[in-house]
């Protein structure tokens, strides 16, 4: 009597999946804050670390080592779950993303055909704004149970920042979404892969730029970093953190980035597809391989252009940026949708003159 | 109104182009110079690896010197320790005698003398007070330590080693 039958086999590829999806990403992450503090050193016509190990590149060890082993203070009047749960909710969500995300075709290994997405689920966009918008939890609990309120209000600052930008950015990917006409992300970048389709970013230049300032608001990063504004605004939500537990929130920050990167690419550059290389002529493996690096070439050079501008410009001020976001972001991204509309109705009912 | 200088620019106060209220363009002429930056030369000297040159005049840690037969030259006069604007310097005299004429050049000697490191600003005046040109600031710096009394030198940390008793230890501490 099997009331529900498992595929035990579909199970363990998908568990490996998961496990070698998220420790890839943390091992990402952790090399990112390496590579930020380099191309800031860069930037800045200087070495940046080089002492921990050849090139330094042992940095980030060292650094997290650092961090397990400082002291570690909960505020006398915090809510101590809750200031535990708020990191942990931090990078939880920021893990999650990348659940929907498509990294690279499929694998055949031992006669299965493995595909390289953990859920190819059919609602994957609007999954992915779901679990980011989570994220405010994070800031909005860490710190609200800080007890203090500095921290308080830069959560305030933060969570009413994410969800202004929220909103300019689904309106831009609404316009991106009329051209696919399908909201999972494996059926948006194999419309990109199809040859007589170019990627979506020569469709939707506007709606990119959108999205990627919204990106870079959604991760707290320069300009828009004014939750953690440690100078001018007295530091940010996780002020009273300490030890690992503000580890967990830095680290948050850098996964998302990965994760806002990885969609990014896979929404508007096309995903794995190697560009002017016809895939289907490979073995299988190999083009799987190839889509694998082709996506991870895409994701280094956002987190590049990422770090390029967090190290180019300083911070907006706050009522700059909530008038970028909802006078000036939203009704572009408004008309952008407006006029990808049109365009789309003129193109399945031609006009007769 | 004449301006005081060639190069003063009045401030422009005209409203912002449509070009310049959209941020975007401005920002990417930002992202061009930075990029011209990962290009640019680093000034940076790698420290332990490479060090800088000396200037001929630069001050560093003391030494207390010998005369050509390896006697002390310092004759606790406390010139130093007056010059001293830190007040780094403390000294005990005592009085030579005669079985200890091959070690001291003069008739009083500096029986204790002492530094503070951590007061003193390395500004080479006690080497300009001394009359007996016992007193020098050597090329020696970043003195490292865990303990804050470690700092405070005394002789036997100040005294340059003889040159015939102390033949090697003198070439490692000229580093030859
Ligand atoms: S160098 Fe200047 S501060 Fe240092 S002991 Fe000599 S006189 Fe004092
Ligand atoms: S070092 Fe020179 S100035 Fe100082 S006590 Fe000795 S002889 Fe006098």
């Amino acid at each position: 009597m099997n009331i529900l039958v498992i595929d035990w086999l579909i199970f363990a590829e998908k568990l490996v999946l998961i496990a070698v999806i998220i420790f890839s990403s943390l091992g990402v992450a952790l090399y990112t804050t390496f590579a930020e503090r380099k191309v800031a050193a860069i930037l800045q016509d200087r070495p940046g670390p080089n002492r921990a190990g050849p090139f330094g590149l042992l940095q980030p060890l060292a650094d997290g080592v650092k961090l397990f082993t400082k002291e570690e203070i909960i505020p006398n009047a915090a809510n101590k779950f809750l200031f535990i749960l708020g990191p942990g909710l931090a990078m939880t969500a920021a893990l999650m993303t990348c659940a929907v995300v498509p990294w690279g075709n499929k694998l055949e290994l031992f006669g299965r055909t493995i595909a390289l997405q953990i859920a190819d689920i059919n609602i994957g966009i609007l999954y992915v704004f779901a679990v980011v918008s989570m994220g405010v939890y994070g800031i909005m609990i860490g710190g609200w149970a800080s007890n203090n309120k500095f921290s308080l209000m830069a959560a305030l600052r933060g969570a009413s920042q994410a969800i202004s930008y929220e909103l300019a950015m689904g309106m831009s990917l609404i316009s991106l979404l009329f051209l696919t006409g399908s909201l999972s992300l494996k059926t948006i970048v194999e419309q990109q892969i199809n040859n007589s389709h170019f990627w979506n970013i020569i469709y939707q230049p506007v709606g990119f730029i959108i999205f990627f300032i919204c990106a870079l608001a959604e991760c707290n990063r320069t300009p828009f970093d004014l939750p953690e504004a440690e100078n001018e605004l007295n530091f940010g939500y996780h002020q009273e953190y300490s030890s690992m537990k503000l580890g967990f929130y830095l680290f948050s920050e850098y996964i998302n980035m990965f994760i806002s990167s990885a969609i990014m690419a896979t929404m508007f550059f096309g995903g794995y597809d190697m560009p002017f290389v016809d895939e289907s002529k490979f073995d299988p493996n190999i083009a799987a391989i190839i889509g694998i690096v082709a996506l991870m070439v895409k994701v280094v050079i956002f987190i590049f252009v990422f770090m390029w501008i967090r190290w180019t410009i300083p911070r907006f001020r706050y009522d700059q940026l909530m008038d970028l976001g909802w006078k000036k972001l939203l009704p572009l991204a408004l008309a952008n949708m407006l006029i990808t509309a049109f365009f789309i109705l003129l193109q399945s009912n031609p006009i007769k003159f | 109104m004449q301006s005081l200088t060639s190069r003063a620019k009045a401030v422009e106060r005209s409203p912002m182009t449509f070009l310049e209220q959209l941020y975007l363009w401005n920002i990417l002429k930002g992202m061009f110079i930075t990029f011209l930056h990962i290009f640019k030369k680093q000034p940076t000297i790698r420290y332990p690896e490479q060090k800088r040159e000396f200037s001929r005049v630069f001050r560093g840690l003391h030494v207390l010197n010998r005369d050509s037969e390896g006697r002390e030259n310092c004759t606790a006069c406390g010139l130093c320790a007056v010059a001293c604007p830190a007040e780094a310097i403390t000294m005990e005299a005592a009085e030579r005698l005669d079985s200890e004429k091959h070690l001291y050049r003069e008739e009083k000697y500096a029986a204790k003398y002492e530094i503070n490191m951590l007061r003193c600003i390395f500004c080479g005046l006690c080497e300009e007070a001394c009359p007996k040109d016992a007193i020098y600031l050597s090329e020696t710096f970043t003195p490292a330590d865990f303990a804050r009394k470690n700092f405070i030198y005394n002789k036997s940390d100040l005294l340059i080693p003889h040159r015939i008793n102390q033949a090697e230890e003198l070439s490692a501490a000229k580093g030859l």
